[in-house]
């Protein structure tokens, strides 16, 4: 898995809140069989209108190299369990999200991707909203969140945070308890 | 110390491995459902690791997302994109390659997902039930614990058959008193989540509980649970009882010996003295039936109310994209399409309450009506009892079992602008077709608001006879 850091760059603002997962990429564009190339589905239809022209939107003047943190309003990432969405966003040039609060799946599947979710008060969420393109520090390593003068503490699931910061893949973590997986079917019986 | 919960109870029973403070809980899977969409990504994992799906057998393949619901033409059917053909194709050699059985296309037994796991009596009390798909939490209607994943953790499932967990919290959900008539399971989760908002469940796995839910079928109740996700929780779940059983009995996957699976079964209710983390009590005798009327499920209000002023819960922005205005009364909005179906309200129960309102009724001029059965079997049983006739005497289209415009990935959707009445899960902007405006209701509001050509509930159709 890919490793996360920390991570240094300027923030693009969504300021509306519970956007949920078909926004991030509509379903009309599921039907694949890979993980590669969604960037171009991501938020399509805010950044296409229905002639499949480019809107004014400003994900459309956003600098994809420069702005590679999101900031956006409460409740981020819900509804759908797509995988789709953290792999849109990511191919599209996001490397974190910053809200104050994500959908729980979202919230696990952006950790599995190296899409970090940096979950912050809504005052640190305000000062975001209100200077645009402010460049920001996201350490995973210290847990820690800086701008300007502005510091916050963030909290990532220890494990997540974990194979994050070494790029471990918890599947392997997950094969290596395979002994314990087979004593707890053997106890359980009935799942045989 | 005090007693458990439902939810305790289950979780207990299915921890390999207790959380630690650096390493989430390993808990077992029972049954692992899958479909196309989500799952092709996962296998290619398993393929690149040289990995082999370790329980097959606790493993159920359907095909529901990208499926056209009209019939073949000349032994083809007409998907949407090669795509999604191909999609389906990667689903059939993937289930064949690693021994899963598959409810393909012409199988009876094919369904939407979160519909065949409790047709086939696959899903029982007590067990975890996982599928990349967040409206899992239907199975917690049968006192499972369930939850949608996503492709990752679909592939940990495959080659483990267990997952990390955290433990959620948990969130009591006491119906106090009563429905009326006229309101349905539908009314009640749309009550639940508006009361909730749209984040009020995250974190939390949810219990529905009184004396409303326990007069609840087994229908209804999977459409409460279904729901869970749209207050945020990924988790809903109500105690197994005579209802659960009698349900299950009979049906093929359940255990041989069933009579003792019973009794462990319900020993599974939350102890009296258990302390939820949080609880909301909500009057049942109050309960109207409800409609969304914004871009979120939380957005909801009684049919018969008026559309609310923008505040704390509503933008303006929503009320914009579905060109609403603040004041107006909801029954003054018209309709252009109205959708029956999706693993919320696909169910017979369901297709029943909309035929009974449709029955000697048009749809009105000008509204097309599209009733999708979730399952072959509730297509089976829908036909047996003249449902279809019903239908399609009224002007309405009756289609092949499958997520259809839930979803709007197989073809089946709105036209921009269009205002659909639907008895779905989410009124998400664009969720039934670019520029479309969905409004969420139960199958009677549906098929209401279909011949009064406006919204309408049940109740204001049968004045209007009267």
């Amino acid at each position: 898995m890919e490793a996360f850091r920390t991570l240094t760059s300027r923030t693009f603002v969504l300021p509306q809140s519970n956007i949920d997962t078909d926004q991030i990429i509509p379903a009309r564009f599921l039907t694949t069989t890979g993980r590669e190339g969604l960037g171009k589905y991501c938020f399509h239809d805010w950044r296409y209108g229905q002639d499949g022209e480019k809107t004014d939107h400003p994900l459309n003047h956003s600098d994809r190299e420069a702005e590679r943190i999101l900031v956006a309003g409460d409740n981020f990432g819900c509804g759908s369990s797509r995988e789709h969405a953290p792999w849109a966003l990511k191919a599209f040039g996001f490397d974190a999200v910053v809200s104050t609060s994500f959908g729980d799946i979202f919230r696990s599947n952006a950790l599995k991707n190296g899409l970090l979710p940096v979950q912050v008060s809504p005052e640190t969420l305000t000062l975001l909203m209100e200077q645009p393109a402010t460049e920001v520090t996201i350490d995973l390593e210290d847990n820690e969140i800086r701008f300007g003068n502005h510091v916050e503490r963030f909290e990532t699931e220890a494990f997540a945070r974990l194979c994050l910061l070494e790029g471990k893949d918890p599947l392997g973590v997950l094969l290596d308890a395979l002994p314990e997986i087979e004593a707890f079917e053997q106890r359980a019986g009935s799942m045989s | 110390m005090s007693g458990k919960t439902l939810f305790d109870k289950v979780w207990e029973r299915n921890v390999v491995a207790e959380e630690r403070e650096d390493r989430p809980a390993i808990l077992h899977v029972g049954l692992h459902l899958i479909h196309e969409v989500t799952s092709p990504q996962a296998f290619a994992t398993l393929a690149e690791r040289k990995l082999k799906v370790r329980r097959p057998d606790l493993t159920l393949g359907t095909i529901d997302h990208s499926v056209p619901t009209l019939p073949a033409k000349e032994g083809r059917l007409a998907y949407t994109t090669k795509a999604a053909e191909e999609q389906v194709a990667r689903l059939r050699w993937n289930c064949q390659e690693h021994g899963i059985e598959l409810l393909d296309l012409g199988d009876p037994r094919r369904g939407i997902v979160h519909m065949v796991g409790p047709e086939l009596g696959r899903t029982h009390p007590g067990m975890v039930v996982v599928c990349g798909d967040s409206h899992t939490s239907t199975h917690g209607a049968f006192g499972a614990l369930a939850f949608g994943i996503g492709t990752t953790e679909v592939g940990h499932v495959l080659a483990t058959q267990c997952l990390f967990q955290r433990k959620p919290k948990t969130l009591r959900v006491q119906f106090e008193g009563e429905v009326p008539a006229d309101v349905t399971a539908k009314d009640m989760a749309l009550a639940v989540i508006a009361e909730l908002g749209m984040d009020g469940g995250t974190g939390h796995v949810i219990e529905y509980a009184g004396p409303a839910v326990r007069g609840l079928s087994m229908e209804g109740r999977m459409t409460l649970c279904n729901l869970s996700i749209e207050a945020g929780a990924r988790a809903g779940m109500i105690a197994p009882d005579a209802v659960t059983l009698a349900y299950l009995q009979g049906r093929e996957g359940v255990p041989a010996d069933f009579v003792s699976a019973c009794d462990e079964w319900l020993s599974l209710s939350t102890d009296e003295d258990a302390v939820f983390d949080k609880e909301i009590t909500i009057d049942a005798s109050a309960l109207q039936p409800m409609v969304t009327y914004g871009v979120s499920p939380h957005e909801a209000v009684p049919a018969s109310s008026l559309v609310p002023l923008p505040g704390d819960l509503t933008s303006a922005s929503a009320l914009d994209y579905m060109q609403l205005s603040a004041g107006a009364p909801i029954s003054s909005v018209p309709v252009d399409r109205v959708f029956v179906g999706s693993c919320t309200n696909g169910r017979i129960e369901d297709l029943r309450a909309a035929a009974a309102i449709l029955r000697g009724r048009k749809v009105a001029d000008g509204v097309t009506m599209l009733v999708v059965p979730g399952s072959e079997e509730v297509k089976r049983n829908a036909e047996a009892e003249g449902l279809d006739l019903v239908f399609k005497e009224a002007g309405a289209e009756w289609r092949e079992p499958g997520c259809s415009m839930c979803i709007a990935m197989n073809g089946d959707k709105g036209e921009p602008g269009q205002l659909v009445v639907s008895t779905s899960n989410r009124n998400f902007r664009g969720r039934q077709g670019e520029g479309v405006r969905t409004v969420l209701a139960s199958p009677a509001t549906a098929a209401a608001s279909a011949v009064a050509g406006f919204i309408r509930d049940a109740s204001a159709i049968r004045r209007r006879a009267a």
